[in-house]
């Protein structure tokens, strides 16, 4: 009834009350230009509940002032889901999706320069019989490359309304967005707008499949039809309607004896049925296409295709993908430091103008290292997030980054990886957090979840400053052979470790994820170059930055106040009179350290190093800060003496042997490399992933890791006798 | 007539029709959806600078294919 109906205004829940129009098509349709174009700011990105496929919705509003709930499906091929990515879409297409039940109407966006292949999705959709709009995008490009239109005979074979539109110049947006408010008004039509054509036989063969998906999931006849072309040509698509079942075993067995019936009968009569649905509609697809579109057949190379032949040259590609690469990590590592900074400054003048107000004692103390260190940790990220993705969305939206995944599709294969995962894990070099955040990219879900779990491996700029301590420290300056000296191989070392343990742990997983899904193959279309647009470059760099903010930031400022009591309580009696050195000894952490020390012993560190471990879990470089404090080092820091001759001076008090050797300098450094000490690391993976189980994996894994790998090099190296 | 052969046998910048996918490929689903069926004309672009993938033009637009699967697809060239 109408009175129960109420429409919500919050994006994230969708009632069947709301008007919900989805927004699907190839990727590199321009969709989401399209979707950004007709929401402009009123938009949100989340998860869909329980996977890591990310969701977009925004709104618009009609001429009466009622809401339209935009939702921009992940960009698909085909109605046969490849991906979890694809399933998402597909389900929702099809009114089988616990996400968004009721879709009141389809906007196709279709890449009018490439319109061949995307009438197969176009064909595949104008079949289900819901209401549909075509946005023919990118009308400017088929116009360059000479590509004639007929959008009315288009209009007429398709049976669905078609609008050209430049969605990156806002041409025909207005248009889009009234035909869109227009179509919601009218009573929806469940006729299909086109139909496969397949002959008689087939159709008498898929008849009791389509009875059956009409009858249980209540599809129009010509949709179920429709879908049971699909469920007899092809297992994936079978599977996936059997996933959906609601565990009523009774209507699998039905559905999968229908179609094998089906099948036997196509057999019987020497009918191919093994991709039948896709070769019959290539076959609608050319009809249309001969009708509707007249292709310049005299076109030569275009500028796209020009620039691909340095870009992708043999030796020149992989150089220009180096000096891109380069000129991004320049970023992080020069420019993106000077706006870090100025963070880090405003929030010591923050902490001191804290101090001036608040009256010494535990709140003090608290605002100051606990909240403000807290806001800190989250904010000292933000330039990096930002730097990396506006060059990463550079990428991206210029076509690049396919071709960078081109480029090293083989190199990746040896880790079971595709060439996708190059970009997030070389920029996790500089930070796993952006990159981990640049794993979106990647289609195949399985690949992605990979991804972030071995992005931590990459040795990150945070792990420097522990590395440059006891490189200092403890690393003689030799020169091997001559020429390569010690502490810089040392540093290589650390750098291969890494990545050796990540491509391991890329096998591993894939190993024991494989069972379940075949082999996929690497299938990617490579979008022609294009010119990417600053405003939203921008606008996704800022996305990215808030949800940083928003979703992980939370989690982060939590630990980082966890961290700080650990390290802060329980007080001494008399805290202004004790050192640093010995409150924090005192403190949970210190204790924790020491209790820690039997089983850290073996990979020969001490109770002292065991705090570190502790507190850095806040970051990986709070380490030396730690140090500096136990070992009463005012202001020390990785290159400061002092720190250094403190911990080549430390004895331990029982046999008077230096706790500090140049083995328990290696060892703890390959335990940074492996060990998960970087909570918002944690933090991003769990908003990444949508979950606590690949975050919680992660910590564990990783320090089983890096417990064995200490272990082996402390205990390997005693016994090559160099302890 | 003109000699069948896989696609990863012609050289950068020829033209070829596709006579059959071979369906014993990794999915030779994928790579027929995505408009690579019998009939269709392709044109092998480039291969990337390790050797492998592929990158074929057909139906106006550009895809990379990796060798394995380029091997399930039987042209002739023309
Ligand atoms: N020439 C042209 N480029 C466009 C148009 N719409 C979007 N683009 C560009 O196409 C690329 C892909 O767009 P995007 O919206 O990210 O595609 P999606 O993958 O379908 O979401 C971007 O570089 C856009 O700037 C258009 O109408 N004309």
């Amino acid at each position: 009834m109408a009175s129960n109906c109420h429409a919500s205004t919050n994006l994230d829940d969708a009632t069947a009350c709301d008007n919900n129009v989805v927004l699907v098509g190839n990727p590199n349709s321009g969709k989401t230009t399209v979707f950004n174009a007709l929401t402009g700011l009123r938009q949100k990105v989340g998860n869909y509940p329980g996977v890591t496929v990310e969701k977009k919705t925004g709104s618009m509003t009609d001429n009466h002032g009622r809401v339209i709930k935009l939702h921009d499906l992940p960009g698909l091929y085909s109605l046969i889901p490849k991906s979890l990515d694809d399933k998402i879409s597909v389900d929702i297409l099809t009114g089988r999706s616990p996400h968004l039940k009721s879709v009141k109407l389809i906007v196709l966006v279709a890449d009018a320069s490439n319109l061949n292949r995307s009438l197969y999705l176009i064909t595949q959709i104008t079949e289900l019989g819901a209401p549909v709009v075509l946005a023919l995008n990118m009308m400017d490009a088929a116009e360059s490359k000479g590509t004639r239109i007929n959008t009315k005979e288009m209009a007429n074979e398709l049976g669905v309304e078609v609008l050209p539109v430049v969605a990156k110049k806002g041409q025909g947006i207005a248009e889009l967005r009234s035909k869109i408010i227009e179509l919601l008004a009218q009573e929806k039509d469940k006729q299909a707008h086109t139909a496969l054509p397949v002959t008689d036989a087939v159709q008498q063969a898929a008849q009791p499949v389509g009875e059956y998906i009409q009858r249980v999931h209540g599809l129009s006849v010509q949709a179920s039809l429709a879908e049971a072309y699909r469920i007899i040509s092809n297992d994936n698509a079978l599977q996936g309607w059997l996933s959906h079942t609601n565990g009523r075993k009774q209507d699998a067995t039905e559905l999968s004896s229908l179609a094998t019936d089906a099948r036997a009968q196509l057999d019987a009569q020497s009918v191919t049925w093994q991709m039948l649905e896709t070769n019959s509609r290539y076959r609608l697809v050319d009809h249309i296409f001969q009708k509707a579109v007249q292709p310049n057949l005299k076109q030569g190379r275009s500028h796209s295709e020009k620039v691909d032949i340095v870009l992708t040259h043999r030796l020149v590609g992989p150089l220009i993908f180096v000096a891109i690469l380069a000129l991004i990590f320049q970023s992080i590592f020069l420019w993106a430091e000077i706006p870090t900074q100025a963070i880090e400054s405003v929030m010591v003048w923050l902490g001191q103008q804290a101090a001036l107000i608040l009256p010494e004692g535990i709140l003090q103390d608290l605002i100051l290292d606990g909240a403000i260190a807290g806001v800190g940790a989250v904010l000292v990220f933000m330039p990096q997030i930002m730097f990396l993705f506006f060059f990463l969305s550079l990428l991206e939206d210029s076509g690049y980054m396919a071709r960078a995944a081109f480029i090293f599709d083989r190199f990746m294969r040896a880790a079971g990886l595709s060439g996708r995962s190059v970009i997030p894990l070389l920029s996790s070099f500089a930070c796993a957090i952006p990159g981990i955040m640049a794993t979106r990219t990647i289609q195949s879900s399985r690949d992605r979840i990979i991804t972030i779990m071995i992005a931590p491996f990459m040795s990150c700029s945070a792990r420097l400053p522990v590395y440059a301590l006891m490189i200092g420290a403890f690393i003689p300056p030799y020169y091997v052979l001559g020429i390569f000296s010690l502490p810089a191989l040392t540093l290589l070392s650390m750098y291969m470790i890494g990545i050796l343990a990540a491509l391991g742990t890329a096998v591993l997983l894939k190993k024991l994820t494989g069972r379940q899904t075949k082999e996929s193959s690497f299938v990617m279309e490579l979008p022609p170059y294009r010119l990417p647009s600053l405003r939203w470059t921008s606008l996704q760099m800022w996305e990215r930055a808030k949800i940083f903010v928003t979703d992980a930031g939370k989690i982060i400022f939590a630990m980082s106040i966890v961290l700080w009591a650990l390290a802060y309580f329980p007080r001494p009696d008399n805290p202004n009179e004790v050192s640093g050195s010995t409150a924090i000894r005192q403190s949970y952490a210190g204790r924790l350290g020491q209790a820690m020390e039997p089983v850290i012993r073996p990979l020969g560190f001490d109770w002292k190093m065991g705090i570190g471990l502790i507190t850095s879990f806040a970051a990986r470089e709070v380490m030396v800060s730690t140090m500096a404090t136990i070992y009463n080092v005012e202001g020390g820091n990785e290159t400061s003496v002092t720190l250094r001759e403190a911990l080549k001076r430390d004895r331990d008090p029982i046999t008077g042997q230096a706790v500090y050797t140049p083995l328990v300098a290696l060892s703890l450094m390959v335990f940074f490399v492996l060990a998960c000490q970087c909570m918002s690391t944690v933090a991003i993976v769990k908003r990444e992933t949508n979950s606590w189980r690949w975050p919680v994996t992660m910590i564990v894994y990783m320090t089983v890791m890096a417990y064995i790998g200490s272990f082996i090099v402390y205990q390997g190296g005693k016994i090559l006798g160099l302890g | 007539m003109n000699t069948m052969l896989s696609l990863e046998k012609l050289n950068p910048g020829d033209n070829a029709i596709i006579n059959e996918i071979k369906s014993n490929g990794v999915d030779h689903g994928v790579l027929m959806e995505m408009g690579l069926i019998s009939g269709t004309s392709v044109q092998l672009i480039k291969f990337a600078p390790l050797g492998d993938p592929l990158e074929i033009k057909v139906r106006g637009y550009h895809l990379s294919i990796r060798k394995s699967d380029a091997k399930s697809i039987l042209v002739e060239k023309q």
